[in-house]
């Protein structure tokens, strides 16, 4: 499973629409793949987001928050999306591999 | 005087989402309006970033607290935030310091004004009334424009009858405006668009815990409204075992979390809206019958736009207006114009706003002629099919159930999936679009790619 989180610098972005980091990743239940691929975006746009999750075949979406557009379009093109997630992306990767990551939720690590 | 005060009710009594937040900018409380507009509630996003909460346009979030924190100034700032609905909406952040008795700094609190109800409140400052916004010539409909301030003034329950896109979510609101709870919530909730065990976590809300999957409190939708309004639409679908539950809170004023032993107070006013015959359901053993005279305490019958064409060159004005750019406001030629008038609207006045707005955007505010019209409306026999089907005064929702003994069904079915099939490539897969020109809701959208399989 390819996955896309949408982060900023450590953590999970908190908008989708607002974000200029991304990071490209294998999962599969139980593992995540090293290497992740970390891209830059010039200037942050939903729209390039999403043309960036369609070119690049992912199957899912990772963010703290998206707006209704977005998500529909992405749901359209049937990647699966888990938003509302607040937290350090790394542990919330852990959560995916094992399974246990769902919207909205709050990475234990992620209170300071 | 204060030291006592209870925070809880002294922040929920403030008529916007409050945050405040400690020195590092975590959370550490939120009113309850911040509960509703984040859809957290105040243990889970205790010691969170207060960013990670409200997900603002404030970038980088900090800054905008130093002045705040170093200075201890006031600092006003507009942005936005995106809620749990996944809108994003327009807010000015007031926020300002919180100091103790020896003057020491304890953080910040942070007022979140919600922009998107200022054109409203502007006019309603110019000294405009509820009847604002119905267009209308029509006896009936200026009967509904007259009953809307006298519904307001009480906090008894409204039943709100009409067909698909005839404006009921848009009159509930104006009663919202218009009554004293108009500073406190509104939440919508579609009785049609949820299963039934989401749906009674959706409406009352979850304790960790109550049901596998269940990690966080969630507080339900009749919490969030507080002392607001909570509209019901569809509430023809509402399936017979929550119809109890809801009769319940009716009867008590209050209900039980799932999971939870606490009792929670139900302040909020009730309204439900309906494309259905409630009381033929009622007759049908589909509705409870207790339950329906709980609803129907007041009634409003929105009539369909077939029996108001007087209002069709009206609408069609002011949607133009609405939509124009700039001082040029374009217009219909005659021909255009002419479709328009003979077309019978089975998605009423939803449909022709969306036809409107789709004329206007494809003209580039130029005269809008046939061709910007769209291709729906100018293919007689699919339209004629769709008259047929649509002019026989039958309700919306009648139709969703299925073929009638005639067949009729049968050849509906077909010709709304053409349709749908339509729509969504005009609108390149765009759902929410296919759902605008069609006159839809976007939940009646997905319910029908189900049934369609499409």
């Amino acid at each position: 499973m390819k996955v896309l989180m949408a982060v900023s610098k450590d953590d999970i972005a908190s908008r989708f629409d607002l974000t200029v980091e991304v990071v490209i990743i294998k999962a599969d239940e139980g593992v995540v793949f090293p290497e992740p691929r970390e891209l830059l975006l010039s200037e942050p746009s939903g729209d390039e987001l999403c043309a960036l999750a369609v070119n690049e075949a992912v199957d899912l979406v990772v963010c703290g928050g998206i707006d209704e557009v977005h998500y529909e379009y992405l749901m359209w093109k049937k990647i699966t999306l888990i938003d509302g997630v607040v937290g350090p992306y790394r542990e919330a990767l852990k959560l995916l591999a094992d399974g246990l990551l769902a919207p909205n939720t709050i990475v234990p690590a992620v209170a300071q | 005087m204060f030291q006592n005060a209870n925070l809880s009710n002294l922040l929920d009594g403030i008529p916007h989402a409050v945050v405040l937040v400690d020195k590092k900018l975590n959370v550490s409380r939120m009113n309850r309006r911040a509960e509703a507009l984040t859809g957290r509630n105040n243990d889970d996003a205790f010691g969170i970033p207060a960013d990670y909460i409200l997900r603002t346009s404030l970038h980088p979030f900090p800054d905008f607290f130093n002045p705040v924190l170093q200075e201890r100034q006031i600092v006003v700032h507009e942005g936005d935030v995106l809620d749990r609905n996944r809108k994003i909406i327009p807010v000015r952040f007031s926020i300002s310091p919180i100091e103790s008795n020896s003057d020491d700094l304890l953080g910040a609190m942070v007022i979140l004004e919600d922009l998107s109800l200022a054109p409203y409140l502007q006019e309603k400052g110019a000294g405009s009334d509820a009847f604002d916004g119905i267009v209308s010539l029509n006896q009936k409909m200026q009967e509904v424009g007259e009953q809307i301030p006298v519904f307001a003034g009480t906090d008894a329950s409204v039943l709100i009858e009409g067909e698909t896109g005839t404006g009921k979510g848009f009159v509930a609101e104006k009663i919202h405006h218009a009554s004293k709870r108009s500073g406190y919530p509104f939440i919508k909730v579609n009785c049609g668009a949820l299963p039934e065990p989401l749906l009674e976590s959706e409406l009352f809300g979850h304790v960790r815990g109550a049901f596998p999957g269940a990690e966080n409190n969630k507080p339900g939708m009749f919490r969030l409204a507080d002392r607001g309004t909570i509209l019901f639409t569809e509430i023809g679908d509402l399936p017979l075992t929550l119809q109890v539950k809801l009769l319940t809170v009716f009867d008590d004023g209050e209900f039980f979390s799932l999971g939870s032993t606490r009792k929670v107070a139900m302040k909020a006013r009730i309204i439900a809206a309906t494309g259905r015959d409630l009381k033929e359901m009622v007759r049908e053993g589909q509705f409870r019958e207790d339950l329906y005279y709980r609803l129907n305490v007041l009634r409003l019958r929105l009539p369909p736009l077939r029996e108001r064409t007087e209002d069709i060159p009206l609408l069609i004005d002011n949607f133009v207006k609405l939509f124009s750019s700039g001082n040029l406001v374009p217009h219909f030629d005659k021909d255009a114009r002419s479709v328009l008038l003979d077309y019978s609207f089975p998605g009423n006045v939803r449909e022709l706003r969306n036809i409107v707005e789709h004329a206007i955007t494809l003209s580039h505010g130029e005269t809008m002629k046939r061709e910007h019209l769209p291709e729906y409306l100018l293919q007689g026999i699919e339209a004629e099919k769709y008259a047929s089907i649509w002019g026989s005064g039958k309700k919306a929702d009648t139709h969703d159930a299925g073929g009638d003994a005639n067949g009729r069904g049968t050849k509906w079915d077909d010709v709304e999936k053409e349709m749908i099939i339509e729509a969504l490539r005009k609108s390149r897969g765009k759902r929410s679009d296919a759902a605008k020109m069609l006159g839809w809701a976007r939940s009646t959208l997905y319910r029908k790619l189900k049934r369609h399989d499409i």
